[in-house]
């Protein structure tokens, strides 16, 4: 199945896939409307220590943790893809805790959110198609 | 001076409407130019230190950014122009030579824009590239003066060795070192890809690229960085550096802090040493002198490679090539007077040799002449800027075209002329890790191939039209060519007529 890899030697540390993120679950059709004097909540983050930098995202694991922790059963797994149904969260921060990778964070407004592979944005993840090295890639390994 | 004289040649204008502050062109800009300011939370710039590359443009996710000319003049003058009034105040601050790099932009005639080509009409059937077999193959080396065969047919003549190329274009020698290890690798996967040949400049060759040894030129220069057996037997062909177009006379120096690491080693040099190149080869002052490295080279390498010597376009070049084609030499580039460079004195760039066009056409029919052309190859570069310009080039003469700062336009440069300072934004003129990863060679050599596949595709386009299927049936026929506001003595240097005529 595919998945969101990310390649540490291309991967620039500009952010633009955190931006591309943001705007592409933002529901809007121009990024400066969506983005302008927002805070945003991307679900793909740039870990950056001035020497080392790359993008993290939610890594789809075959044992989720997060899909185990989760007390009312809104994160599943489906044909590989991770997802979380807003209206089930309770907003018990259980799976931001055991996600080894940090990848399920609060919306802010109640729920969870986390990279659903844009399954809904057009299928092909927008933080790929956004980033100029190709150093995130949608394939199977 | 608390002060400077120097005003900005840039502006850098945010659209306020589109600007999300997501701070990208601060991290993507090496000349700090951009900066958010936490407290107002506002993108500020400081245009001083843009040299308008367009990394920032390119990236920003909203095209907020427009980089234009600074619209602040000084009073009108035809002979103090903006520049010349900068450049004195600039020396009046440093007390230094200017440096510059790419090729020469100042506005000299280019004559192959002066330049038109003949097509077939009526009388001379066109030929359609995408029906019939179009040959574009070349191969450059010394070519015998007669063939003989054997009773049974096979060949008794003993051939020299050739350089094969798909294409008649090549990418001219830029070092690893003034650029980047992965601008280099780029180069190499895509000659290899396209069946051509990309060249390592004076700066060696790294072990890495050994690999693409077939499609490699190893270049011997004034400094011999980086040169011994193994790199010598690497490559497809071996090419003796004496000058360069962008500065001709002068050698070269690539300063220390741009040796290091893989640099150093595959130079053959301590890090931080400046790696100098003298101006001439301190072993060659004479035609002879040269014959002797050439056979030397030729000797290292059992003479199963062709040597290449290249050299700046200079107002004697015709005389200097005839000496050249009589040194043992297979192949003679010439670089012209435009041809780019990572680094050289603004007055030399700007003032010293001669357009490419005027010197191949005099060094064709000077080398016809003394019945000694088909004893070399020539291959020019110097601004070759499209596939026109490649097919005016063979019918004055040429073997192939050398080409590098199209294929660094191809891996996205952008021309700021900056290459000098080593900060590269786009990954290519620089050494910096965090820049040099901006060059991923899994796009920029297709990028490569790309622009040598489209070329080639025009140049088929064009022979068709003139009713030529190959290569080899333009070289130097000057007919297919035409000038345009040309005087007599220009027409007569190119061997041309006028259009009309
Ligand atoms: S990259 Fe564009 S949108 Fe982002 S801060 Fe710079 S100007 Fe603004
Ligand atoms: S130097 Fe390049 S990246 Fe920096 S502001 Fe100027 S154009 Fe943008």
């Amino acid at each position: 199945m595919k998945r969101v890899y990310v390649n540490e030697e291309w991967c620039l540390g500009c952010r633009l896939c955190e931006y591309h993120c943001a705007f592409a679950n933002s529901g809007k059709t121009h990024m400066a409307s969506a983005l302008m004097n927002v805070k945003i909540r991307p679900n793909i983050r740039v870990e950056d220590d001035g020497k080392v930098c790359y993008a993290v995202s939610c890594r789809h694991c075959e044992e989720p943790l997060c899909v185990t922790s989760c007390i009312t059963g809104a994160l599943t797994r489906e044909n590989g893809v991770i997802t979380i149904d807003g209206a089930r969260c309770v907003g018990c921060f259980t799976c931001v805790l055991s996600c080894p990778y940090g990848c399920v964070r609060p919306t802010g407004q109640g729920a969870m959110q986390k990279c659903e592979l844009c399954l809904t944005n057009g299928g092909v993840p927008r933080c790929v198609i956004g980033c100029p090295n190709n150093a995130i890639v949608f394939e199977e390994r | 001076m608390a002060f400077t004289l120097l005003f900005p040649d840039f502006d850098i204008l945010r659209d306020p409407n589109r600007c999300i502050k997501c701070r990208v062109c601060e991290r993507q800009c090496a000349n700090e130019v951009h900066q958010y300011d936490e407290e107002h939370d506002i993108m500020l710039a400081d245009e001083n230190k843009c040299v308008d590359c367009q990394r920032c443009v390119t990236l920003c996710p909203t095209k907020a950014l427009r980089i234009c000319e600074n619209e602040q003049v000084f009073r009108k003058n035809a002979n103090w122009r903006a520049q010349t009034i900068k450049e004195i105040y600039r020396q009046a601050e440093s007390g230094g030579v200017l440096l510059s790099s790419m090729g020469n932009p100042e506005p000299f005639p280019v004559y192959w824009d002066k330049t038109l080509i003949n097509a077939s009409q009526v009388t001379n059937p066109s030929i359609d590239p995408l029906r019939e077999p179009m040959e574009t193959k070349v191969f450059l080396g010394k070519k015998p003066e007669m063939i003989e065969r054997s009773a049974d047919g096979t060949l008794k003549t003993e051939l020299t060795p050739q350089l094969e190329l798909k294409v008649p274009l090549m990418f001219s020698a830029m070092s690893f070192g003034s650029i980047s290890y992965n601008a280099h690798k780029s180069l190499a996967m895509a000659a290899t890809e396209l069946g051509i040949c990309y060249n390592t400049g004076e700066g060696g060759l790294h072990e890495d690229f050994y690999q693409y040894g077939k499609n490699t030129i190893v270049q011997v220069a004034s400094g011999r960085f980086g040169v011994h057996k193994g790199y010598l037997e690497a490559g497809a062909a071996i090419e003796i550096k004496m000058g360069q177009g962008a500065k001709p006379g002068i050698g070269g120096h690539l300063p220390g802090t741009k040796i290091v690491g893989e640099v150093s080693r595959t130079r053959m040099i301590p890090e931080g040493s400046d790696a100098i190149s003298p101006a001439p080869h301190h072993d060659i002052y004479s035609i002879e002198d040269l014959r002797q490295l050439v056979y030397s080279l030729k000797e290292a390498t059992r003479y199963a490679k062709p040597i290449i010597v290249k050299v700046a376009a200079v107002h004697n070049i015709a005389a200097i090539a005839s000496g050249i084609a009589r040194s043992g030499a297979d192949i003679i580039a010439i670089d012209g007077f435009r041809g780019g460079t990572g680094a050289a004195p603004t007055r030399i760039r700007d003032n010293v040799g001669i357009p490419i066009e005027l010197a191949l056409a005099s060094v064709d029919a000077r080398l016809r002449e003394e019945g000694i052309r088909n004893s070399v190859s020539l291959v020019v570069g110097g601004s070759i800027r499209s596939s026109a310009d490649v097919v005016k080039a063979i019918a004055l003469g040429a073997d192939a075209c050398y080409i590098a700062t199209a294929a660094l336009l191809a891996m996205g440069c952008h021309l700021c002329r900056s290459c000098q300072a080593g900060k590269c934004n786009w990954g290519i003129a620089t050494q910096q890790p965090d820049l040099v990863k901006r060059v991923n060679p899994d796009i920029a050599a297709p990028r490569l191939v790309n622009l040598i596949t489209a070329w080639g595709h025009e140049i088929k386009e064009l022979l068709g039209g003139m009713g030529i299927n190959s290569i080899e049936a333009l070289r130097g026929n000057r007919l297919m060519l035409r000038g345009i506001g040309l005087n007599e003595k220009e027409l007569s240097i190119l061997g041309i007529a006028h259009a009309g005529e």
